[in-house]
C-alpha cells in the first residue's frame, strides 16, 4: 500500500486534495439547505472579501474623486445646454407627476375604503458599488454599507430605474454582497402590467433577464413593462423591472419571455439597500401618506439632478386657505383665500396662469400678484392639514370629511373668463415658498413628502393655458375639475375629481 | 521512460520568489472582481485560471500545481455567492494537467501556449459545470459557441500575459 502511494504520490495528493474539496462541498450543500440561505458566512470567505474589497474601495474613492473633480470644476462643455434640457424635461416630469398624483391619489382613496395593506418603503440606504464577484456564473456585487448602515440579509437593493437584487450576505460593517436579478439562482416575483400575468424573475447563462411560469397560451406583447409583484416578501409591490423584449414557446407550456432590465445590471455604481419596509395601510391622518416605492423612486437617486428654485413649485398656505398659487421662481407664491362654500373649510381654489414661456413645449409656470382667473380648483376639507414643509404628491388622500364633502362652485375658467358662480377671492396673502426636500438624503421617513407642483397648471406655447388640475400641498382632495369651458357648474366633488385628471390629461397638449 | 516532446531546455524548472507567487494570483483575482464593474465583458476573462496555467506549466511540478490550483480556486469561490469548493476543484484539475503537461511538450512556444490555454479553460468550465448541476444542483446552462469564444479570448489574453509573467520566473 505504501508502495503504490509512494509511486503514485502525485496523483494521490491530487486525489486527496479533490476530496476533501468535495467533501467540504458536500457539507456546505447540506448546511444551506438545513440553515438557510446567507445565514452564515464562511470565514474563508470572509477573509478574501476583507482582504479585496479595501483595494477595491480605494480605487472607487480614487476613480470617483478624480472623476468628480474633472467633471465638476475643469470638464463643464455642454453644462449649460444640458441643463437646459433638463429644466425642460422637469417642467415636462412635472405636468405628468400631477396627472400620476391624481390616480395615486384615488387609488389611496380606493384602498382606504377597502382596507388594503400596502408596502412602503419608509427607509433606504444609498450605496457605492465597489466590487464583483467577477464570474460569469455568480452575478453579485459587493457595496460599501453594511452591517453599521443597518443593511441585512434579503433586503431589496433598488435603483431609480429599477430593481437590482437583494442583499445577501453582510460581511462586516461596511461591506455587504448583493445577489443580482439577473443571476440564475435569483428569483424574483413580477407582474405584466397590462395583462396583470404573475411569473417568476429569473437570469439566465448569459445574464439576460427571464420569466417563467406564464402559460403560453396567455398573449404577452413584447414592450410591456413589468413590474414587481410584491409576492417573493422582499421587494416591495410595483417596482420596475424591465420590459419585456421577447416572447417565444418555451418548454412545458410555458412562455419563454425575456427582459430588458430596466436598471442597468452590468454598469452599476450607487444603489439604494431597502432597509425598512413598513406593511400598513394608508392612514386618513396621513394625507401626504407614507412615501410608496414608487415616490422614494422619483425622487431619490444621486444621479437625479438637484431640484430647481423651489419657489417655482412650492407653496404653504395656512389650513384653511384653499388656493395657493405658485410664485415664478426668486419670488413669492400667491395664496387666495376664498370663503368656504360650504361646512368644514371647503372652498374652491383658484390657481394662476404664467404667462411667460421659454423653450419649446408646454411648460408650468407660476405668477405673482395678478389675480387671473382660475383653471383648477381643490377643495379643502375640514380636516386640517399638516404643515408641510414640503409639497406632496400625494396631497388630496381623502378624509372621513372628505366623503361627505358637499357640491362646491366650480372653479373659473381656463380661458380667463370669469364664471358665473364662481365667487371672487376676498383675500390675496403671499406666503413663503419653501425648498423642497433634498433628492438625494439618505434616509426617508413614512411621512417624507415628495414635491409637488401645486398651483400650477400648463401654459400652451402660445400663452394659451392649458387646463391642468392644480393641487396645492395643503388640499386634501381635488373637488372640481379643471375646466375646459369658460362656464361650468358647480358639481358634488366625488364626481368632479375624476374628470379633473382627465381633463388634465386632455388638456395637456404633451 | 517518459516521452518528452521538449528539450532540455524546455523542461527547465522555473521557480518564482515568495512575493511573486502570493501578490500574482492575489492580483488577478483582484482585477477579476473589479474590472468588470467598468467593463462587464472583462468577466469572460478568467484571470485566476491563466495564472493556475501559468505556474503549473512553470514549476512543472504536480503537487505545487494542484496545490496553487486549489489555493486560487478556493479564493475565487470565496468572492461568489456560491459553495466553496467549485471554482476549487476545477482549478486544481486544470493546475495538475497544466504541470503535467508542462513536462511533456514545449510550453514557450506562442501556439502551445494558445491552444493549451483555451483547452484548459475548456476542461476547467465542463468540471465547473459538472460539479455545479450534478452536485450542488445549480441552474446551469452550458452554451457552446459562449464557452469557446471565451476559451479563444482567454487563450489570446493568456498569449501576452504569460509573456508579461514570464520576466518573473527564476531558473532553478
Amino acid at each position: 500500500m505504501e508502495n503504490i502511494l509512494s509511486r503514485h504520490r502525485n496523483v494521490s495528493i491530487l486525489v486527496a486534495v479533490l476530496f476533501a474539496q468535495i467533501l467540504g462541498l458536500a457539507v456546505q450543500v447540506k448546511r444551506a439547505g438545513a440553515s438557510g440561505e446567507g445565514q452564515d458566512t464562511r470565514l474563508i470567505r470572509v477573509w478574501t472579501v476583507r482582504a479585496v474589497t479595501p483595494f477595491e474601495k480605494s480605487l472607487v474613492w480614487m476613480q470617483s474623486s478624480a472623476s468628480g473633480l474633472w467633471h465638476n470644476y475643469f470638464y463643464l462643455r455642454g453644462v449649460r445646454a444640458e441643463n437646459r434640457d433638463l429644466k425642460q424635461q422637469i417642467e415636462q416630469m412635472r405636468i405628468e407627476q400631477v396627472r400620476l398624483s391624481e390616480d395615486a391619489e384615488q387609488a389611496r382613496r380606493l384602498q382606504l375604503l377597502l382596507d388594503f395593506r400596502e408596502k412602503f418603503i419608509s427607509k433606504t440606504v444609498a450605496a457605492q458599488v465597489v466590487g464583483t464577484s467577477g464570474s460569469e456564473q455568480s452575478r453579485s456585487v459587493y457595496i460599501d454599507k453594511g452591517r453599521a448602515d443597518g443593511v441585512k440579509p434579503d433586503q431589496a437593493v433598488i435603483t431609480a430605474n429599477g430593481i437590482v437584487g437583494k442583499v445577501l450576505h453582510v460581511y462586516d460593517d461596511h461591506t455587504a454582497n448583493v445577489l443580482l436579478v439577473n443571476d440564475q439562482t435569483s428569483g424574483v416575483g413580477v407582474i405584466l402590467e397590462k395583462s396583470r400575468l404573475q411569473g417568476i424573475l429569473r437570469g439566465t447563462a448569459n445574464g439576460e433577464l427571464a420569466v417563467e411560469k406564464i402559460m403560453s397560451d396567455e398573449t404577452v406583447q413584447p414592450g410591456e413593462r413589468v413590474l414587481t409583484s410584491g409576492g417573493d416578501q422582499i421587494f416591495p409591490k410595483g417596482l420596475e423591472v424591465g420590459t419585456v423584449s421577447k416572447v417565444a414557446p418555451g418548454k412545458d407550456s410555458f412562455l419563454d419571455i425575456r427582459l430588458r432590465p430596466a436598471a442597468n445590471l452590468s454598469r452599476l455604481e450607487e444603489i439604494l439597500v431597502v432597509t425598512k419596509v413598513e406593511d400598513r395601510s394608508p392612514s386618513p391622518s396621513e394625507v401626504a401618506g407614507p412615501v410608496r416605492a414608487v415616490d422614494v423612486l422619483t425622487r431619490r437617486l444621486p444621479s437625479v439632478p438637484d431640484k430647481p428654485p423651489a419657489t417655482t413649485t412650492q407653496g404653504t398656505a395656512t389650513p384653511g386657505s384653499t388656493t395657493v398659487k405658485p410664485g415664478v421662481p426668486g419670488q413669492s407664491a400667491t395664496v387666495a383665500l376664498k370663503p368656504s362654500t360650504s361646512t368644514g373649510s371647503t372652498g374652491t381654489a383658484a390657481t394662476t396662469s404664467g404667462a411667460q414661456k421659454q423653450g419649446t413645449g408646454p411648460q408650468l409656470s407660476g405668477e405673482t400678484g395678478a389675480s387671473k382667473p382660475v383653471t383648477g380648483s381643490v377643495v379643502s376639507t375640514g380636516t386640517a392639514p399638516k404643515p408641510s414643509n414640503a409639497l406632496s404628491t400625494n396631497s388630496g388622500q381623502a378624509t372621513s370629511g372628505q366623503k361627505d364633502a358637499p357640491p362646491v362652485q366650480a372653479p373659473a375658467a381656463a380661458s380667463g373668463t370669469s364664471t358665473q358662480n364662481r365667487p371672487k377671492p376676498t383675500e390675496v396673502k403671499e406666503v413663503p415658498v419653501q425648498a423642497p426636500p433634498n433628492p438625494g438624503a439618505l434616509n426617508t421617513t413614512p411621512n417624507a413628502r415628495v414635491p409637488s407642483t401645486s398651483g400650477v397648471k400648463a401654459v400652451s406655447q402660445t400663452g394659451g393655458e392649458v387646463p391642468a388640475t392644480v393641487k396645492p400641498a395643503v388640499v386634501q382632495k381635488p373637488a372640481t375639475p379643471a375646466p375646459k369651458a369658460a362656464d361650468q357648474s358647480a358639481k358634488p366633488a366625488a364626481t368632479q375629481a375624476k374628470p379633473a385628471n382627465k381633463a388634465s390629461v386632455e388638456g395637456n397638449p404633451q | 521512460m517518459p516521452i518528452l516532446y521538449t528539450s532540455q531546455d524546455q523542461i527547465e524548472v522555473y521557480r518564482f520568489n515568495i512575493p511573486t507567487a502570493i501578490f500574482v494570483p492575489l492580483a488577478a483575482l483582484f482585477l477579476q472582481a473589479f474590472v468588470p464593474l467598468r467593463f462587464p465583458g472583462f468577466a469572460m476573462l478568467d484571470l485566476p485560471l491563466l495564472v493556475v496555467i501559468f505556474f503549473g506549466v512553470a514549476r512543472r511540478s504536480q503537487v505545487a500545481g494542484l496545490l496553487t490550483g486549489a489555493v486560487i480556486g478556493l479564493l475565487q469561490d470565496s468572492l461568489t455567492h456560491q459553495p466553496i469548493g467549485l471554482y476549487g476543484i476545477a482549478k486544481t484539475v486544470v493546475g495538475y494537467g497544466a504541470s503535467s503537461l508542462g513536462v511533456k511538450i514545449d510550453v514557450e512556444n506562442i501556439g502551445a501556449r494558445f491552444l493549451g490555454s483555451a483547452s484548459f479553460y475548456l476542461v476547467h468550465q465542463c468540471i465547473y459545470f459538472v460539479v455545479a448541476r450534478g452536485m450542488v444542483q445549480l441552474r446551469l446552462q452550458w452554451s457552446w459557441p459562449h464557452e469557446l469564444l471565451a476559451a479563444v479570448i482567454n487563450a489570446f489574453v493568456a498569449v501576452f500575459l504569460f509573456a508579461a509573467l514570464d520576466r518573473l520566473k527564476q531558473r532553478t
